[in-house]
């Protein structure tokens, strides 16, 4: 199964852990799962769409999917996919 | 409730004149208690990868905050927040910095103004999405309580 990691600001809604191992084909995949076992992480992923928010990016590895096949980027058993909250801010 | 041991504190503020008129940013690490009061023990300074005017934005990539996860996991410690200047403002959040902002992290601002810091000020995010300040401590909080997974 692939691990998932999920960034600390997050772990309150997946009980404290950081990594979480889901059976599936893709990232889609993945963060479908993963929303229908901690229901409270949805509003943070996904928009009222249903697809990413803009402020969540997830990367297979060290590449963002964003770069490779999006939501269709394919899952192995070895993958690490890690959700990562963007930073930004500034003074204006 | 926030506490910074002063030699991280001291480290922050360098950083944060050292890159005057840019802005600096970071991580935080360190211990929090049930209560939810934090003692900072570790800062790491991160590259502004904000293209363009680094003088009022900053930006961290994706790879250096998945390095700071790891390194919070390695060590034992929490990532507790996210550290940046504000180069001739005050250390208050913008509404860039709240449209972006984490719930959970502890956004430590530094107002800096040509050679010195004016002041640091922390925020949080509360339910409503709205920034709310931390109070600062200067007596350090027990630090007896982490967790790893």
């Amino acid at each position: 199964m692939a691990t998932v990691i999920i960034p600390t600001p997050l772990r309150k809604f997946t009980n404290q852990t950081a990594k979480l191992q889901v059976d599936a084909g893709t990232v889609g995949e993945v963060i479908e799962k993963i929303t229908l076992d901690f229901p409270e992480l949805k509003k943070h992923l996904l928009d009222g769409q249903g697809t990413l928010r803009s402020f969540v990016n997830i990367f297979s590895g060290d590449d963002d999917i964003r770069d490779l096949q999006a939501e269709k980027t394919p899952v192995q058993q070895s993958s690490i996919i890690s959700i990562v909250p963007a930073i930004a801010g500034g003074t204006r | 409730m926030i506490f910074i041991e002063p030699e991280t504190l001291s480290y922050i503020k360098t950083q944060a004149i050292q890159t005057f008129p840019d802005e600096c940013c970071g991580f935080l690490f360190g211990t929090e208690q049930s209560d939810g009061s934090r003692n900072i023990s570790t800062a790491r300074e991160v590259h502004n990868a904000k293209a363009g005017d680094k003088r009022r934005r900053f930006e961290i990539t994706g790879k250096d905050y998945m390095l700071a996860e790891q390194f919070a996991l390695d060590s034992g410690l929490l990532m507790l927040g996210i550290y940046h200047s504000h180069p001739g403002h005050p250390a208050i959040p913008s509404e860039h910095d709240r449209v972006a902002a984490q719930p959970y992290f502890s956004y430590v601002i530094l107002s800096v103004v040509q050679d010195r810091v004016d002041h640091t000020r922390s925020w949080r995010l509360n339910e409503t999405g709205s920034f709310e300040e931390e109070i600062f401590t200067t007596e350090q909080i027990n630090p007896s309580i982490s967790w790893q997974q």
